[in-house]
């Protein structure tokens, strides 16, 4: 077990230098990001001082030791746009974000968890079958177009909520809902497949054998072993909603750190879009991390190699 | 003649039970469809997708009081017809979801197949990397890529062929793990056949059917990505007639105008849908085969 | 005379599938008094589990069922919600399984699995249900039952697995015990101790034991009586001692002669074996099924219904050729 722990965390460790190491190359995917950065109207002159007072004149290991160095204390460098320090901008964006994904993830848990376990409760019935239409037509709507679409139904025709924004918690409603139906699909095949697995098995039959209530052997006996699976998809998914609310954000115009990076991005402010491709990565690792851990603790089959 | 043989089923031709399964067969038709549109585009789109008539900007579709006969679904804020960018769009989608593929078809299936056959620190470098993949916000990176590469067709293609390789590598692998015990390959290796034909002539064709569905499956998601990067403008740029592209376009006037966002929207679903019906559908053909 | 414990008469399950419906059990009886060993033997796909499934109302859904008399301690439940013979699980009724390995839920400890159905049923507390799962533990023949309620079942060795199943299946205090298979997917040393413990244990609780087992010596050893089943029906039973003896039915002697006799048999030469195939049952079978395999077949063998000859010894045998002897009347 605690070899396993290790293991794990060393693999977290070695893919987050990873992922931070080619957050950092990225604004050298093009070359010479000075001429980036000076843009298309910058002269040889001003690229000539953007790569003094950016340092892209040292050694590329150097620049990156110095940036990652930085990072870990939470300073992402300035802004070229803004002129201010990225985590200025930033800090206030990753709640929103954050509220957003964790919503999304909710809801789409809420509806998919249930859902998956009656489908596999009776595969082919009634249930069995809504859920898959849902699910099939979840995998192939573009979220950008449904929000699209919800705000001109259920914001303009119909007034309900507002169609822009998150001032109000109304505001939220929208594009939570519009975020979590593209989480729906793969979280209810795996409760659905996992469920119909674990009822075919001796174990369920036994418990039914006892003469145990439905509700307990669904509940307790089967859902218990079911959930397994759906923990480090969950992660994956979790991670997924973070770094998909790139569009929900801008079509809701809600002010996450999606939306800035897309604006960041238009305004070739590569700090901004550098330090928020590594804090969605690095909230990814995290994420599958601790989902293996807490897999591996809840499965005293795991758990049990100290016990 | 005994009972048992009287009721035993007869003998379905395998292109009977490819059409029996209902997903493969409308998934199949509908792509069918598409494809068409997508390669005879300059024969049935009744307008040149570019041509511009701002006398007859946002006309509305055939359904509407004011809509004219000759823009069946209307025109878009430049005047130019809608049905006829929507039929170019086929290419761009259609376009984007193959190349993408081969681009990260090559490349998975590549690593895969080589993690899986060799194992050892080989695989620990592979599984590695797919897990450095995985941890990467796709849309961000893309977008990224694309900003720096510049917004083109070839750019796009590129981009997502280089970031959409991980769920080739990852099933290849365990279905070359699950085949490299197997006798038929102890057996070449007996005499001495080289890794590179073992692979790919040998390995590669016993798991077509789950390659195949792992085609559609990312073949949807590229269309899905285009279509979401376009729409953010880092995708292919204007005026190429790409349906997310169109979207955005329309977006401006969609309080007055909804169809102009719905109609390329619904374009999108009904591909998307087509591509995945078709890969659920193999999908259960291939499972019911391994049984 | 009081009424039998199990008594299951004309006991049909059907299985729809794709090729057409599946007669599984085409008119099964059995009949089980308490405190005895019923021993139900045959091929595997005979319908054995299928009989067991069925007597715990474990069928699967889409199984369709209907029984001529289906009763437990002389209430019929034929004709009745299944909801009501469902009732009798886990308090009148109890079950073990074939793989033990696989029987327990690898999630949950022992202490909560055993204790769970007494929790529910006899609305005890929880030192009290313990309390009770100890003694059971003991009695099986686990050694410091309170240290390991708390363990899960990977920690347990498949023999001690099994005997969990056992005190979790007799610490209701059941009437009726159906055991599929118990000791199949064990060691060999292990299979006696499990039998040991059950047959020890049913003579305390004085229990009914319905035992499935394609194993002859097992119900040799075990068996007050013995039903032969082949191909959803009860050809032949009896009571051991006679239908071991003087097997009346042809496939219950292929059966016998295919044991092997320390002995007797000559090692080295092959077992004779029964030629031929079980018929399959999707869309009926009429007649008896045995005919296309049995040396003896004739005219009559094609037509339903079978001669049942019935011996004043106990028991029967459904053959129109049955070989009857004076040694077991």
């Amino acid at each position: 077990m605690l070899s396993f722990l290790l293991r794990r965390l060393v693999v977290a460790l070695g893919v987050a230098v990873a992922v931070s190491a080619l957050s950092f190359a990225l604004i050298f995917l093009t070359g010479d990001p000075a001429i980036a950065i000076a843009g298309s109207g910058g002269s040889a002159g001003d690229a000539e001082a953007i790569r003094l007072a950016y340092g892209f004149d040292r050694p590329i290991v150097v620049q990156y030791a110095d940036w990652i160095g930085s990072a870990l204390t939470g300073d992402f460098g300035q802004s070229i746009y803004f002129n201010i320090p990225v985590s200025e901008i930033i800090g206030n964006r990753i709640p929103v974000t954050l509220t957003l994904g964790m919503l999304a993830f909710l809801a789409a848990l809420a509806i998919a968890l249930p859902l998956g376990v009656a489908a596999a409760m009776r595969p082919n019935g009634f249930i069995d079958r809504f859920a898959l239409v849902l699910a099939v037509s979840g995998q192939a709507v573009p979220s950008f177009w449904l929000g699209l679409m919800a705000i001109v139904v259920f914001g303009v025709w119909y007034g309900l909520v507002p169609i822009s924004g998150t001032e109000t918690w109304q505001g939220y409603i929208l594009p939570v809902l519009v975020l979590a139906y593209s989480a729906i699909p793969e979280l209810m095949r795996i409760t659905r497949s996992g469920m119909i697995e674990v009822l075919n098995t001796d174990y369920i039959r036994s418990a039914q054998a006892k003469g145990l209530p439905t509700g307990r052997v669904i509940l307790v006996h089967a859902l218990r072993n079911a959930v397994l699976p759906l923990i480090s998809l969950s992660a994956v998914q979790l991670g997924i909603l973070l770094s998909g609310s790139i569009v929900i954000e801008s079509v809701f115009a809600v002010n996450g750190l999606g939306r800035l990076a897309w604006e960041s991005l238009l305004r070739s402010d590569l700090p901004v879009v550098q330090a928020i491709i590594l804090i969605l990565s690095l909230f990814y690792v995290v994420l599958t991390t601790a989902a293996d851990l807490l897999n591996a603790w809840l499965d005293p089959r795991l758990r049990g190699g100290a016990a | 003649m005994t009972l048992e043989t009287a009721i035993a089923p007869r003998p379905v031709s395998r292109l009977r039970k490819v059409l029996r399964n209902s997903g493969v067969t409308l998934g199949g038709l509908l792509i069918l469809i598409v494809a068409l549109l997508a390669i005879l585009a300059p024969l049935i789109a009744p307008h040149d997708p570019y041509a511009q008539d701002l006398t007859q900007r946002f006309l509305p579709p055939f359904w509407h009081d004011r809509a004219v006969p000759e823009h069946l679904l209307g025109t878009d804020h430049l005047g130019r017809d809608y049905v006829s960018r929507l039929i170019y769009g086929a290419r761009v989608s259609l376009g984007v979801g193959v190349g993408v593929v081969i681009v990260s078809g090559f490349i998975g299936i590549s690593l895969g197949l080589i993690a899986g056959y060799f194992g050892g620190w080989i695989d620990m470098v592979i599984s590695f990397a797919t897990t450095i993949r995985l941890s990467l916000p796709i849309v961000l990176v893309a977008l990224a890529a694309v900003a720096m590469g510049g917004a083109s067709f070839t750019t796009l293609v590129t981009v997502l062929g280089l970031l959409l390789w991980d769920r080739f590598a990852v099933v290849t692998r365990a279905a070359t793990q699950s085949l490299r015990h197997q006798e038929f390959i102890s057996g070449l290796q007996a005499i001495g056949a080289r890794w590179p034909r073992i692979l790919f002539l040998e390995i590669l064709p016993n798991m077509r059917g789950t390659i195949l569905v792992v085609m559609t499956l990312e073949i949807a998601n590229a269309i899905l990505l285009e279509s979401a990067l376009s729409f953010l403008g880092l995708g292919v740029r204007p005026p190429m007639p790409s349906w997310g592209l169109m979207i955005a376009e329309g977006r401006e006037n969609i309080l007055f105008d909804p169809w102009l966002v719905a109609l390329p929207g619904a374009m999108i679903c009904l591909l998307v849908l087509a591509v995945n019906l078709l890969g659920d559908g193999m999908r259960d053909l291939t499972g019911e085969a391994r049984k | 005379m009081t009424a039998p414990l199990l008594d299951i008469d004309d006991l049909h399950v059907t299985i729809p599938t794709d090729r057409g419906d599946l007669h599984a059990l085409r008119g099964a009886g059995l009949r089980l008094e308490s405190g005895k060993t019923l021993c139900l033997v045959g091929e595997s796909g005979c319908g054995k589990s299928l009989t067991a499934m069925s007597l715990m109302g474990l069928l699967p859904r889409k199984a369709r069922q209907s029984a001529g008399r289906f009763a437990l301690m002389g209430t019929d439940y034929a004709g009745k919600a299944p909801k009501a013979w469902a009732n009798l699980r886990g308090r009148d009724m109890a079950m073990i399984f074939q793989d033990p390995n696989q029987s327990l839920n690898p999630t949950m400890t022992v202490g909560v699995q055993m204790t769970e159905a007494l929790r529910h049923f006899e609305k005890l507390s929880k030192a009290q249900a313990e309390d009770r799962a100890i003694a059971m533990l003991d009695r099986v023949g686990i050694a410091d039952p309170r240290s390991r309620l708390g363990q899960y079942p990977h920690q347990f060795s498949g023999g001690q697995r099994q005997r969990l199943m056992i005190a979790s299946a007799l610490i209701g205090r059941p009437k009726l015990l159906i055991a599929d298979e118990p000791t199949t997917a064990l060691d060999v040393t292990i299979q006696a101790q499990i039998l040991q413990v059950i047959a020890e244990l049913q003579d305390e609780l004085g229990l009914g034991l319905l035992l499935i087992t394609h194993d002859l010596g097992v119900a040799a050893a075990i068996a007050d009586d013995v039903a032969v089943m082949y191909a959803g029906r009860v050809i032949e039973t009896g009571p051991v001692a006679q239908l071991f003896a003087v097997p009346a039915h042809p496939y219950t002697q292929g059966l016998m002669v295919a044991i092997p006799v320390p002995g007797r048999t000559r090692p080295g030469t092959p077992l004779p074996a029964i030629s031929g195939r079980v018929p399959g049952l999707i869309g009926g079978v009429t007649g008896c099924a045995f005919r296309d395999r049995c040396a003896l077949a004739g005219d009559g063998c094609a037509s339903d219904p079978l001669p049942r000859h019935a011996f004043a010894s106990g028991g029967f045998v459904e053959c129109t050729r049955p070989s009857l002897s004076e040694t077991r009347p």
